[in-house]
């Protein structure tokens, strides 16, 4: 049986050959395990329902006008589910019609689908969870990341900190899960890149900040010795955004609020930005964020796979998009590409506020042997990722 | 009183501008102006406000008009260099961020960026002749020197897509690395350029059989390779050289026309995005996007020689005779 795997992939490869004008048909399904936000204090700024999603349809828009040409054609196929039972259901389903799946979902979903003997031979692509982990030990040779790690998020900050010589942090967290995993990567970052954390705490009030911010972030603030700036880890939006102008030192506010490293945000114009900006917002009604960004590029990168290699065998473009032919135009000034070691996609981390773009990460004088984007992240030689040795 | 005191004022700055010598004309994004520099004094002489994000900037064969892509303002404008007035407006489809004119000195091929078309315009009877469904995120135009083809380059589809002005469809579409910037044709119409800004490369096509005849690359020491990103570029006409604008890297690479060798690199501003040759091909003039200047070379001596202030994100440059 194995033998006879050879000679069936070259039957493959010369019918591929011989119709090289056929229509190529690339399948790519869009997978969601949704997860209702946790209660914030304030109401404003509600999480889109197709936060993700709608970046995947612009990035299907795009592979379908440049199939055209080609002949070469592409469909989304959409799940959404509620439970981890439907999600891997659908999961399985969808398995049967296409290897290439874009997945939003919370990395134990993730890490279940992964591993379903039905996925052996799938290409996953995460755009749902930022865990260091699955960069790292819990990675997966048939799981690729567009969503950027909160390593990548937090190493960004640090290097934006250490070039404005703001070395000295206070560190504000949440009590949810992403808030303390937020927190261990900021506190990562900071011992790479020679910071000093001076304090740390955790913001535990269930009072209605929006009332009493005046009153209860000066004195929260307050015994902390003098520092540069004041990060915080709150990835749900919930007390952060009642920090900044609160301070009992008058100090910036970096992190999930503020200034904030991120896959993507609107105020990102430059390098072409403008033309995706006004792309999305034309299809979705409203700005794109950084799921949308990270869906896009999953769908873009099988797109510019299928449309170099012209098929959409799995193998053959998983091969090219480890390949040093691979590229994404990205948006971001630098091309895309993606870890050999774990999956991740390489790419510039924007951080803004919520009226412009301050900096582009990597931040110029963060050299790396291999590429600059390396300086963000987990790195080859610290890496516990040993699925894609070969 | 008034009216004559105006009039004379207008009379003398009339005069005082036909008078000087040659000029390059450039366009500038984030001002919607267009600066005019005087090419003997190499200093700005008059800035003209044109419509929104003016991009795309040409004169008509005999410079007889400007027509500037005005690009939020979704138009083409038509301006007469002796006055700096608007004449009209063409219809030029959403978002025209580049343009080229075809040999007929009637018709205008203009990228529509935000809609992945390209719109055809006679700017006699300021009509749209065609629309042509080509790539997302059409910028790069040419058109042969013959007439014959017409070129459009997709950022995001990362192709060239051929047009033959005859029937206006497309008869071709070639892949290039990611997200070409621009095109052009050799001056004897047997090759293809286009750059390719993320991909750092220039495809070279032979155009009789629109397959590709070799790739340049860039390298530049002490800079990044993600940063060396060919946008713009220009060839001279005696078939010597050819001027790639290399952007964020801040440097214009020389290249022999011939050989495809790329010998040498000239520091300029920062982002540099476009340029434009004087009458006899001296000089050369580059748009620095985000210095906001205009680095002069001397063509003969391959080096950078002044730099001139000019509007905010400085995109395109024109030359214009005026003697």
């Amino acid at each position: 049986m194995r033998k006879s795997l050879p000679f069936l992939l070259m039957v493959a490869m010369l019918t591929t050959l011989g119709t090289a004008s056929a229509e190529v048909k690339t399948t790519i399904g869009y997978l969601e395990k949704h997860v209702p936000p946790p209660p914030v204090l304030s109401n404003l700024d509600p999480i889109p329902e197709d936060d993700g999603l709608a970046g995947a349809k612009v990035g299907l828009a795009d592979n379908a006008t440049t199939g055209r040409f080609l002949k070469q054609t592409y469909d989304l196929t959409v799940q959404v589910s509620d439970t981890t039972d439907a999600f891997l259901n659908a999961a399985r389903d969808m398995l049967q019609h296409t290897p290439y799946i874009v997945v939003n979902a919370p990395m134990d979903d993730l890490l279940k689908l992964a591993d379903m003997p039905e996925a052996k031979d799938a290409l996953l692509f995460n755009i749902g969870s930022a865990d260091n982990r699955l960069r790292d030990d819990a990675c997966r040779a048939n799981l690729l990341h567009t969503l950027p790690s909160r390593s990548m998020l937090t190493d960004a900050l640090a290097q934006f900190s250490v070039k404005k010589k703001w070395i000295v942090w206070v560190l504000l967290t949440g009590a949810h899960p992403g808030d303390l995993a937020y927190a261990l990567s900021l506190e990562s970052s900071a011992r790479k890149f020679g910071i000093r954390i001076l304090a740390k705490k955790i913001w535990e009030f269930d009072a209605d900040m929006r009332r009493n911010a005046a009153q209860e972030v000066p004195l929260f603030t307050q015994n902390f010795g003098d520092h540069h700036l004041v990060v915080i880890a709150d990835e749900p939006g919930d007390f952060g955004r009642y920090v900044a102008y609160n301070t009992w030192l008058p100090r910036p506010v970096a992190g999930t609020e503020g200034l904030v490293p991120s896959a993507w945000d609107r105020t990102v114009e430059q390098w072409g930005a403008a033309q995706l900006q006004s792309r999305f917002s034309e299809a979705s009604d409203r700005d794109m964020r950084p799921k949308d960004f990270a869906a896009w590029a999953a769908v873009r990168a099988i797109g510019v796979a299928v449309t170099r290699t012209n098929t959409s065998d799995m193998n053959i473009v998983r091969d090219y998009l480890f390949s040093e032919k691979f590229e994404l135009a990205g948006f971001k000034g630098r091309p895309l590409t993606f870890r050999s070691w774990n999956g991740q996609l390489r790419q510039p981390i924007p951080i803004t506020h919520p009226r412009a773009l301050v900096a582009m990460a990597p931040m110029e004088g963060f050299l790396h042997e291999r590429n600059e984007m390396d300086s963000l992240g987990i790195d080859q030689p610290e890496s516990k990722c040993t699925a894609f040795e070969r | 009183m008034r009216t004559s005191l105006l009039l004379a004022a207008a009379i003398s700055a009339l005069t005082l501008w036909s008078a000087s010598a040659d000029e390059i004309w450039v366009s500038n994004e984030k001002d919607d102006t267009v600066s005019v520099i005087d090419i003997e004094t190499m200093e700005v002489t008059l800035t003209i406000e044109v419509g929104e994000r003016p991009r795309g900037i040409t004169f008509a064969i005999d410079h007889s008009v400007l027509y500037v892509c005005a690009s939020d303002s979704d138009t083409v404008q038509v301006i007469d260099p002796d006055t700096g007035k608007i004449l009209n407006e063409l219809p030029s489809g959403e978002d025209p961020e580049q343009f080229v004119l075809h040999p007929d000195n009637r018709h205008l091929y203009i990228a529509n960026e935000d809609d992945a078309i390209t719109t055809v315009v006679d700017t006699e009877t300021r009509k749209v002749v065609a629309q042509i469904d080509v790539g997302i995120e059409p910028e790069g135009m040419a058109v042969s020197p013959d007439g014959k083809i017409a070129i459009t380059t997709s950022e995001t589809t990362n192709m060239a897509h051929w047009i033959d002005t005859s029937t206006q469809q497309l008869f071709a579409n070639t892949l290039v690395d990611q997200r070409p910037r621009h095109a052009e044709f050799t001056h004897d119409g047997s090759e293809l350029w286009v750059s390719s800004e993320i991909g750092g490369t220039i495809t070279i096509f032979d155009v009789a059989t629109q397959s590709e005849k070799a790739k340049l690359t860039f390298e530049i020491q002490g800079v990044h390779q993600d940063r060396v990103q060919p946008v713009g570029f220009e060839m001279t006409r005696d078939g010597k050289y050819v001027f790639v604008a290399l952007g964020p890297s801040n440097h214009v690479a020389v290249v022999d026309q011939k050989t495809f060798e790329v010998f040498d690199y000239i520091l300029v501003g920062r982002r540099v995005w476009h340029m434009a040759f004087n009458g006899d091909e001296s000089l050369l003039f580059t748009t620095n996007g985000v210095s906001g200047d205009v680095t002069v070379i001397d063509v003969e001596e391959l080096a950078a020689v002044k730099s001139i202030k000019v509007g905010r994100f400085p995109w395109g440059a024109a030359y214009r005779p005026t003697n």
